[in-house]
């Protein structure tokens, strides 16, 4: 494996081959930064119409009627089309940009450069996917553009609705399809990134990089790597199945006497039970791909601007093992209602609080490494320490939900919308964000603002809580989620002005990102020039300029020959040891 | 004891000596595995929940057509083995033929699967409707036999590519035990597929 191997397009000098066919990993990982960037702007614009419709049920809207004038004639939006909003919503936030930007691009500009390697261990199969999720990103999208528009059946696709074509609704015929083959070709996507992250990590590490030697960032691009080569696969089988029962008829989902539009199928013998089987099986690992990697963010930002070791570093490994384990077999506490045996509810359960060990031990340690440090209250910093903040919110109302009897209650309300919401949506994104803050250094050589980011930060967390914590309370309330409009119900009213209260807080928070997108646009070109180390970290990616020439390295991989988060080491020079600096320096 | 622990996982080196290209397919394999397996499990669940699953497949010529693909199958496993030794002992003249000969097997294999197909499609068996009025037996045994019978045409392709490589000089050992080890793993899966799909619905 010597280097000139690795990356054989490397001499090739053209603008194709350079920025949009790239074998090169740090173009890849800025690929599927700004793919997630779009998606995510996507997404939230999905989001803020939704909301709209939810406190304004009635008011035309000339565009709506323009945009969708099956979907909103007259410019009042149907249940239909508020159904397939939420739809997209979701599967293009968890899929476009909770499992593409913590990972595959962050994963992909940073993994090589913090183990010491000049590139991934497959860059053409590292580009393929890159393209192939964008394909896979343009058929989702495509579903809002086909007859019938966008499918209505959740970014959980349950059968029967998902499995029966557009009898069931207008988005369920073409609509439906596209999501299902987009998935597919997802997963095909996920599965080459797993490969190319695992082999790399195991094959590619320098010398002196010891698997206890390995950044926390690695270690948990690594787990969500391992978690995204066993979860997407059984997705994949799950998606085959849904994908027979529309087009080849079928009935692996579909029990007999279904009846629909008061006409009854002739389809029997399945069970819808089986695809909610199959589709948690991938999903609640899913939940551990998008915060698995941010939870290597913050831990190592978090010790960066204490100027102290992380707390534990084994116990993290450790915790981080266990998560990416356990997380595989609390599949069930998404279907208690469902009508599962309450045996399997017991045992659900009792997993599920048993993953809450290693997510203790994890938020200790976060708290232990910022516990007597020097802070330095960057942006970057900022959001890790609103990672641990939601992240503790958001786990706390997980206590409630992955107790069978209490979740009967709560499962269909908003109070599941704001758990999840905290702690899969914002916990991950205030990973992002933090990553953002700490590596555009290195990866586009200038420095994002500060100002404009700390402003961005604390508008973001608080509209963030503003948004979701509310959420909880109409959850209490028995506020039903998925639906519509709640004007028509009596037992709503009370709640209709706290609907108005998240409605403007979510656009408070939908604009203050303004903030981050223009400091984004303007440090790119305008942003203060950063030296090879700014924040006087001990990893790898900080022993080469920023950005890394092509091959990462100017004078070859270096040896290591330290621990990843070596601060205030006593007798020391500096106040930090990099891993490749000669041991004696110690 | 530690020191060799250290020294595999130090860094700077592949542990074990499994190179990116051996290591990237076993990780191919255990996904793809994992897909069967899901849809293993989703047969066996729809089965379990049927009162009544038809065994309609006779002695003969069924289960013989199917236990002699069964060992076309297997022995293409042996010719695959030879193919990589003769890469071993540095005799590409010798590894293209066996890999020709796996390649026929495979051929041989999706031959025959295709005839029986045919012949259950006369007998009015298709995905969505059979003569013994459990729909989801057609289902599930076209969904498995299909998918698998994907996968030995894909290991087809792969191994033309090789053949061709190894002709030209192109493909060393590695490559070619590579290869091995897909068809190594189409062969593995048949062998969970053949017990489940057609013993356990053998008319006896």
């Amino acid at each position: 494996m010597t280097p000139a191997s690795v990356n054989p397009a490397a001499a090739s000098k053209g603008f194709f081959r350079r920025y949009v066919f790239s074998t090169d990993h740090k173009v890849i990982g800025i690929q599927y930064f700004f793919l997630a960037l779009i998606a995510a702007l996507a997404g939230v614009a999905l989001s803020l119409l939704m909301r709209y419709h939810l406190t304004n049920p009635d008011t035309k809207v000339g565009w709506f009627g323009a945009l969708w004038p099956d979907g909103a004639p007259g410019g009042v939006m149907t249940p239909e089309l508020y159904l397939s909003l939420m739809t997209m919503h979701g599967t293009i936030m968890v899929f476009f940009v909770l499992t593409t930007a913590p990972q595959s691009g962050f994963g992909n500009f940073m993994l090589p450069l913090q183990i010491g390697a000049p590139d991934m261990a497959f860059p053409v199969l590292n580009m393929l996917s890159f393209w192939t999720t964008a394909l896979s990103f343009v058929v989702l999208l495509a579903a809002f553009f086909v007859e019938g528009g966008a499918p209505l059946a959740g970014w959980t696709a349950y059968p029967p609705l998902s499995a029966l074509g557009a009898i069931t609704g207008p988005g369920q015929g073409l609509g439906q399809t596209l999501w299902i083959v987009s998935i597919a070709i997802f997963c095909a996507a996920s599965l080459m990134g797993a490969i190319n992250f695992i082999t790399t990590v195991v094959d590619l590490r320098t010398r002196g990089m010891t698997l206890l030697r390995m950044p926390l960032t690695v270690w948990t691009w690594f787990l969500t790597a391992i978690i995204s080569l066993l979860a997407f696969a059984v997705l994949l089988a799950g998606g085959i199945l849904l994908l027979l029962d529309r087009g080849a008829g079928t009935s692996f989902y579909l029990p007999a006497g279904l009846l629909v539009n008061d006409q009854l199928l002739d389809r029997r013998g399945g069970s819808p039970l089986l695809w909610q089987h199959l589709f948690w099986f991938f999903g609640h690992p899913e939940v551990y791909i998008a915060i698995l990697p941010g939870m290597g963010v913050v831990s190592t930002v978090l010790a960066v601007f204490s100027r102290k070791p992380v707390f534990g570093y084994r116990a993290m490994v450790y915790a981080s093992l266990a998560i990416a384990f356990i997380g595989f077999l609390v599949w069930g506490h998404h279907m208690f209602q469902s009508g599962m045996n309450p045996y399997s509810a017991f045992a659900f359960s009792l997993l599920t609080m048993v993953i809450g060990v290693p997510s203790a031990i994890k938020t200790f340690n976060w708290l232990g490494t910022i516990w007597g440090g020097r802070i330095e209250f960057t942006t970057a910093m900022l959001f890790a320490l609103g990672f641990v903040s939601v992240f503790v919110t958001g786990g706390l109302s997980g206590l409630f939900l992955g107790q069978s009897a209490i979740d009967i209650y709560f499962h269909d309300t908003y109070f599941v919308v704001g758990h999840f919401h905290i702690i899969m949506g914002v916990a991950s994104v205030f990973g992002i964000f933090a990553a953002t803050f700490y590596w555009f250094p290195k990866m586009f050589g200038r420095h994002l603002s500060e100002g404009l980011g700390k402003a961005h930060f604390y508008a973001t967390f608080l509209g963030a809580y503003a948004i979701f914590m509310p959420m909880h309370f109409l959850g209490f309330a028995g506020n039903p989620r998925r639906y519509p409009d709640f004007t028509n119900f009596e037992f709503l009213a009370d709640l209709i002005p706290l609907h108005k209260a998240i409605s403007h807080a979510a656009y408070f928070t939908a604009a203050a990102q303004v903030l981050f997108l223009g400091n984004l646009i303007y440090s790119l070109w305008r942003g203060r020039p950063a030296s090879a180390n700014p924040w006087n970290a001990t990893t790898l990616e900080w022993a080469t300029a920023s950005p890394p020439p092509e091959h990462n390295f100017e004078e070859g991989v270096p040896t290591v020959h330290h621990g990843p988060y070596e601060f205030s080491v006593p007798g020391a020079a500096k106040d930090f040891v990099m891993q490749h600096e000669p041991a004696e320096s110690k | 004891m530690t020191t060799t622990t250290l020294s595999t996982w130090a860094g700077g080196q592949s542990p074990f000596a499994t190179g990116t290209k051996k290591l990237g397919m076993w990780l191919f394999v255990i996904s793809d595995s994992l897909t069967f397996a899901a849809l293993l499990v989703c047969y066996t669940y729809l089965r379990m929940a049927s009162p009544a699953w038809p065994t309609p497949f006779p002695f003969f010529p069924s289960v013989v057509l199917a236990s002699v693909m069964t060992l076309v199958l297997l022995s293409s496993s042996l010719t695959m083995v030879r193919a990589v030794e003769a890469m071993r002992a540095a005799d590409s003249r010798a590894a293209v033929r066996w890999l020709l000969a796996t390649l026929t097997a495979g051929l041989l294999f999706v031959g025959l699967h295709l005839g029986e197909w045919n012949s259950l499609f006369r007998a009015g068996v298709t995905p969505f409707r059979n003569p013994w009025d459990e729909p989801l037996f057609g289902a599930t045994f076209f969904t498995l036999t299909g998918l698998h019978m994907l996968h030995v045409l894909a290991g087809m392709v792969y191994l033309a590519v090789m053949a061709a490589g190894v002709a030209r000089g192109r493909y060393t050992l590695v490559e070619v035990e590579v290869s091995g080890l897909y068809w190594h793993f189409v062969d593995l899966v048949w062998m969970f597929i053949f017990p489940l799909v057609y013993l356990m619905s053998a008319r006896l």
